[in-house]
């Protein structure tokens, strides 16, 4: 709080303070890999080429690393995305049919600021407000699945084009699972209180008459609610990483999930469904599983599934979804993202 | 004064619900504080993001949890 309360008052401190943050950032990120290298080898002695020094290197550095990028592009997207809200992309979406709607939805989903444990009254808001659930679920969908958080990190760490496939995957991956659903007829599957839900009250927009300052305290919070939230799995994440880096043989992971195995990109979704992580924490691992030459298409489709099926998201979402909806959902989705894999894999040369 | 806290349960509503009643009290308001977890109830108030605060019907704030100081605020103003 003590930070925050001392932000500057005037546009021009705004101004100042928004550079010097980015300088620092841009600074520290540059410095990371010298100051690890003078600490572990001159400072203490280390020998470069030992392979404990060098699993130590890569997890100080790396922690260092994703910290940095995460404070910059998460106070960066913040600050970008208060200007949506989850009330003004409803109103866009009201009246939206299917097809347009669902593109829409999607694009939207990435953009809006949303947080899936706001999955279930967003549903009710937009489905009680009339639009179609195919495209409230496009919504939904992409909302976590192309998240910007890994956007950032997928393009700082491997370039724009891996960053571009991401989210055009994400997108079309949204765009069909809604219009699939919108056409099955789901409606029968949904809780029948939502359609009884009288959407009652003023609507307030949340963001609307911001003033700069606000963002920015905005930005700020965000970093550090975020980072308290994931900093255990950041860890634990990074140790893997350098688990993998140091000391998994370079054929090992081949063997099992390289484009020989046709199984691959099926093993590394399976295993992705349950497990509950945000895109952040997972970063380090897809960048050490990429080094020991796992192909991309098999690692975004990993972490797509870490992302977008969730444990904890279904049991939210069974309050207003019945189980058939539920299984569908997950398997339209699930789906989509081993397609995403396989073609990917077929794409990408390595 | 009527303060409704609307979340089901999350983190951020738990806070919401602290530091409404932190700032209740600071301010010495007399008001009851109520918590609504009826996801029907809480789409009833128009509220799409948790947690919310209502202050005698009226949402005031959605989706975040607001500064002390910006909480403190609102409740001077709706104590009027």
């Amino acid at each position: 709080m003590n930070v925050i309360e001392k932000i500057p008052t005037s546009k021009r401190g705004h101004v100042t303070f928004l550079v010097a943050f980015g300088a620092a950032i841009v600074l520290a990120y540059r410095i990371n890999g010298w100051v690890w290298n003078h600490l572990l080898y001159n400072v203490f002695g280390m020998s470069p080429t030992s392979r404990l020094t060098e699993t130590i290197h890569f997890f100080f550095f790396d922690s260092v690393k994703i910290g940095l990028l995460l404070i910059g592009i998460i106070f960066t997207v913040t600050i970008l995305r208060s200007y949506m809200s989850v009330e003004r992309t409803r109103a866009l979406l009201g009246g939206k049919r299917q097809g347009v709607g669902n593109v829409m939805a999607a694009g939207l989903g990435v953009i809006t600021p949303f947080c899936s444990c706001s999955a279930v009254p967003a549903f009710i808001g937009f489905v009680a407000a009339g639009v179609p659930l195919g495209v409230t679920f496009s919504f939904l969908i992409a909302s976590p699945l192309v998240n910007e958080i890994a956007v950032g990190m997928l393009f700082t760490l491997f370039g724009w084009q891996i960053a571009a496939i991401y989210i055009g995957a994400g997108l079309l991956i949204a765009i069909i699972a809604g219009w699939i659903i919108g056409r099955v007829k789901a409606e029968r599957w949904v809780e029948p209180f939502v359609f009884e839900t009288k959407l009652g009250g003023q609507i307030i927009d949340t963001t609307g008459g911001l003033t700069l300052e606000q963002r920015i305290q905005m930005g700020l919070e965000e970093v550090g609610s975020i980072l308290k939230k994931i900093w255990p799995y950041l860890l634990v994440g990074i140790g893997l990483g350098a688990a993998i880096h140091g000391w998994a043989p370079a054929d090992f992971f081949l063997k099992y999930a390289g484009k020989g195995n046709i199984f691959g990109v099926l093993i590394a979704v399976l295993i992705g469904i349950p497990l509950y992580s945000n895109a952040a924490g997972i970063m380090p691992m897809i960048q050490a599983l990429h080094e020991k030459g796992l192909p991309m298409g098999t690692l975004l489709a990993f972490m797509m599934s870490v992302v977008a099926l969730s444990m904890p998201e279904m049991i939210l979402l069974r309050r207003v979804l019945k189980p058939q909806l539920l299984v569908v959902f997950v398997a339209v989705v699930g789906s989509g993202i081993l397609i995403v894999g396989y073609l990917f894999n077929a794409l990408i040369p390595n | 004064m009527i303060i409704k806290v609307l979340g089901p349960g999350c983190n951020n509503c738990k806070t919401l619900e602290r530091v409404t009643k932190e700032a209740v009290a600071e301010l010495g308001i007399s008001a009851t504080i109520e918590k609504v977890e009826d996801y029907g109830a809480i789409a009833g108030y128009g509220v799409m993001s948790t947690p919310a605060l209502v202050i005698d019907e009226v949402v005031v704030t959605s989706g975040r949890v607001p500064t002390p100081a910006h909480l403190r605020e609102l409740l001077t103003a709706a104590a009027k």
